[in-house]
């Protein structure tokens, strides 16, 4: 359960999050209690009006116009202003202010990518500024994805060759989860992230540090964020094989070769990974790693090998 | 006009295979298609408690995530296309329909039986996608992840244009039967609700299955021959393809629930021997229903990039056919005031459907609001939403169904204390498995995820505990039906006491030609008021009441002649 969050809700994040609440409360207990009132009708009838007779013939009833036109009446009346309440939540979830802070984020399958203005970029840990408004420019690197930060109550789908957005502003400090909301293959239910939501100093020193120059090895454990979700680094298998200690071992695959672990032999396997597959694992890396920078790629090839 | 001796019925007046296998009877074809969807629902249902047991711990529990992620989109796949499309039409619609209507067969036999035909033969083509590759991505095969996966998806693509040709040709069979048809005395307004939601869903059939049959030809031909209709990377638009398989799969739910709806009607009309409350209202708004229900597709697409405007419209209108479905309701609560309620296990069924079903509404008109829909979408919400609608609603509605007209179809009463127990045990099973689904949504658990993060594993949990629960409800329900065939007691005429033309003017089971002579009708479908003379000796009818004219007689008189009422 959400913290602090009641049974049904997690606890909203950010003010609309809370609005949209208002207006689910208001939807639930109308439908609950009108339920309450079908139900506790039919339950009566069927027992006040249980046959007692087999040679029992009601007589039909005069249906009342008014009572007919009561619940026509009624609700109608209730779905209109659900839906005008909606409406307007609506508009306001779409409407990110002018001056929002823009990060751009890119899907793939299965990882995140989250890039920020001053040139820093992100995995699986979105950070943002708390109180500030942030708008998120989001595309797909593939397939269809879908943003969803459950606390926030956005979501919106993330789709390849253009641009869709969602803004909210994070009103506590905290983490909250992001979820890929749109089916997209083997990981889809493992392309978890967070939303990170820092004082607005804590943001402007971990964007400051993330655009130094880092040495390799700490940018390539980074960059290796996105791989988490198929390769452990402590010894277990996943979808693919974990890539403690693999440097210098020898690999079989699939089709019979052979060949040690080297830096070429990395870099292969990240940019081209059906040239060679472990035995024992499924061909379904996605190609879409060769779009990495060669920063990001020496970075990877670094970190992979410094693993134990 | 020639009967059969006595003793003959449709069952066994004519034996061997190819007299069931080339059979023009429209009996014959809805037991045929009965034993078929109901393999499809076992397969569907195998499925489903494989996919809920995986979901018992985060992780994997029996199978890895390909495996889980195949087994929900074939789960869904047969659910939807190969079992409730065509189930309560195609098996109660053809066994019920023509005999409701006082006629011999359908309008067009022979097109009947090559409706089945082409549904097996589509079924198949589209089960060979399991030993041609991968298939997954739920049901709903959104491109371009759907044209990226292998060749699996043509055969799907093929299967499911073929098996449209069935549901076409069906719903083009019965608006004929129903116009043309009716025998002397049926107007209108006197025909049962059963016959009037079902000419509903034909005209939904016929208008709306070509739409889905150029999508996934249009798929198929993407797959094939890489033309760029909907991926990005070829310069196609995937939001379109979500607008041409809604355009098709929304009116689809209406023909999915309008036969549920007109089932509901009989059974809240005979098992209560009253008028059918407001029967106007529902037999219209069942066909006002069939039409707007094409205007509110874009309400699945709220998140996908359509426009905010089309979005605003769209959750406009559904609210719009939200109305007369929970008037509808109102209306069937109504029927039972100052009725005579008989609780035995068909009504029960009705009863529990005005529970899920109403669940089912009440959360439809929540996912309808705009603001929460942008939460709620592709959650577990929308999986509790649909599977209360679908399987609380059209499958509760058809097991209704189903033991009311067994004893018509079979000539076999079944064990009414199983069933009692059967019915609590789907009740209570469905709604431990589907309702705590709403409130993981609403927490934030996404659909279609075969791992989950630990804190909605409790309510996971709990959901997979019912799924066990309904699954023993729903083998309990096929054990003593199934036993009823071999050991169970021969049914009177009229167990019901209903005054629809299958009760009260033919045989149990009915003759080869339904009928003796061609009945003549001069009352409604429930006008329970003016039959007073049939139940002059209790609730089980044992006479056939063909006079119509309150003179009850037994098959072998003749008929008092009248002139036909038109």
């Amino acid at each position: 359960m959400g913290d602090n969050g009641s049974v049904w809700l997690p606890d909203p994040g950010t003010a609309l999050a809370g609005e949209v609440d208002s207006l689910f409360w208001f939807v639930f207990w109308t439908s609950a209690i009108i339920f309450g009132m079908v139900i506790l009708a039919k339950l009566y009838f069927m027992t006040k009006y249980k046959r007692t007779s087999e040679q029992d013939v009601p007589q039909p009833v005069e249906e009342s116009k008014a009572l007919e036109a009561v619940w026509i009446v009624v609700p109608t009346i209730l779905t209109l202003v659900v839906f005008t309440w909606g409406f307007d939540v609506f508009v306001k979830l779409n409407s990110a202010p002018p001056d929002s802070y823009q990060i751009n984020v890119r899907a793939q399958q299965w990882s995140w990518e989250f890039a920020y203005d001053e040139g820093a970029t992100s995995y699986t840990e979105l950070y943002v500024p708390v109180g500030v408004p942030v708008k998120l420019n989001m595309t797909s690197a593939d397939v269809l994805h879908s943003f969803y930060v459950p606390s926030f109550r956005v979501k919106h789908d993330v789709i390849p060759n253009r641009y869709t957005s969602v803004w909210f502003q994070a009103e506590e400090i905290g983490e909250y989860d992001i979820h890929c909301t749109e089916y997209c293959g083997t990981q889809h239910s493992g392309m978890n992230a967070k939303v990170v939501v820092v004082s607005e100093e804590d943001f402007a020193a971990w964007i400051a540090e993330q655009s130094q120059d880092l040495p390799p090895a700490v940018l390539g454990q980074q960059v290796f964020a996105q791989c988490q979700a198929c390769h452990s680094i402590d010894g277990t298998p996943g979808i693919g094989p974990s890539l403690a200690g693999i440097y210098g071992e020898e690999h079989a695959f699939t089709d019979g070769t052979t060949a040690v672990v080297d830096d070429d032999y990395l870099l292969e396997s990240i940019i081209n990974p059906m040239a060679k597959i472990r035995e024992g694992y499924p061909p379904v890396m996605p190609a879409g790693f060769s779009a990495l920078s060669q920063k990001q790629l020496d970075g990877l090839v670094a970190y992979i090998k410094s693993l134990e | 006009m020639s009967h059969s001796a006595p003793g003959l019925h449709y069952l066994n007046h004519d034996k061997g295979f190819k007299s069931w296998a080339l059979s023009l009877d429209h009996k014959r074809i809805g037991v045929m298609y009965m034993v078929a969807v109901s393999l499809a629902f076992l397969a569907g249902g195998i499925l489903a408690i494989l996919v809920r047991l995986e979901l018992l711990g985060p992780g994997e529990t029996i199978m890895g995530p390909d495996a889980y992620n195949q087994s929900f989109t074939l789960h869904a796949v047969l659910m939807i296309f190969a079992f409730i499309i065509p189930a309560i039409p195609a098996v109660m619609g053809n066994f019920v329909l023509p005999i409701q209507l006082g006629a011999k067969d359908v309008a067009f036999p022979r097109l009947n039986l090559a409706s089945f035909y082409i549904y097996l033969i589509g079924a198949a083509i589209a089960m060979t996608a399991l030993v041609n590759g991968r298939i997954d991505g739920g049901w709903t095969f959104y491109a371009p992840y759907s044209t990226s996966i292998g060749n699996g998806i043509l055969f799907v693509t093929a299967g499911v244009f073929v098996m449209g040709f069935s549901s076409i040709l069906t719903g083009l069979n019965f608006i004929v039967t129903v116009h043309k048809m009716r025998a002397p005395g049926l107007t209108w307004n006197r025909l049962p609700l059963f016959i009037w939601s079902i000419y509903a869903t034909s005209i939904v059939q016929v208008l709306a299955t070509p739409v889905i049959g150029i999508t996934v030809l249009l798929l198929f031909l993407e797959k094939a021959l890489s033309i760029g209709i909907f991926d990005p990377a070829l310069g196609g638009d995937p939001v379109l393809f979500q607008h041409f398989f809604w355009f098709y799969s929304h009116p689809a739910v209406y023909i999915m629930i309008l036969p549920a709806f007109g089932v509901i009607s009989d059974l809240m009309g005979t098992f209560s021997r009253h008028q059918v409350s407001g029967y106007k209202f529902v037999a219209l708004s069942s066909v006002a229903i069939a039409f707007l229900g094409f205007l509110v597709w874009g309400h699945h697409m709220f998140v996908s990039g359509q426009s905010a405007v089309s979005s605003i419209v769209f959750s406009l209108i559904t609210y719009l056919i939200g109305i007369p479905t929970g008037v509808k309701v109102i209306n069937w609560v109504q029927t039972m005031y100052k009725g005579s309620v008989q609780l035995k296990s068909p009504m029960l069924y009705a009863i529990m459907f005005l529970f899920t079903f109403s669940i089912g509404g009440f959360t439809g008109i929540m996912l309808g609001v705009l603001a929460i829909d942008v939460h709620l979408h592709d959650t577990y919400f929308v999986v509790a939403h649909f599977h209360y609608v679908m399987m609380g609603g059209n499958v509760i509605a058809a097991l209704g169904g189903l033991h009311y007209w067994w004893p018509k179809i079979f000539g076999k009463m079944y064990n009414e204390f199983l069933a009692k127990i059967a019915a609590a045990l789907v009740f209570i099973g469905f709604n431990v498995t589907f309702f705590p689904q709403f409130i993981l949504g609403a927490q934030g658990m996404p659909r279609r995820y075969y791992d989950y993060l630990p804190q909605y594993e409790s309510l996971h949990a709990l959901s997979t505990y019912g799924s066990w629960i309904l699954a023993a409800g729903l083998f309990l329900i096929a054990g003593y039906l199934i036993a009823s065939l071999i050991s169970g007691k021969k049914a009177g005429l009229n167990p019901w006491g209903a005054l629809t033309l299958e009760w009260t003017h033919t045989t149990t089971p009915p003759d080869h030609h339904n009928f003796h002579d061609t009945p003549v009708v001069t009352r409604g479908a429930y006008d329970f008021h003016l039959a007073g003379h049939l139940f002059q000796n209790g609730g089980e009818v044992s006479e056939l009441d063909l006079g119509g004219d309150g003179a009850a007689n037994t098959p072998d008189e003749a008929p008092v002649p009248h002139e036909p009422a038109h």
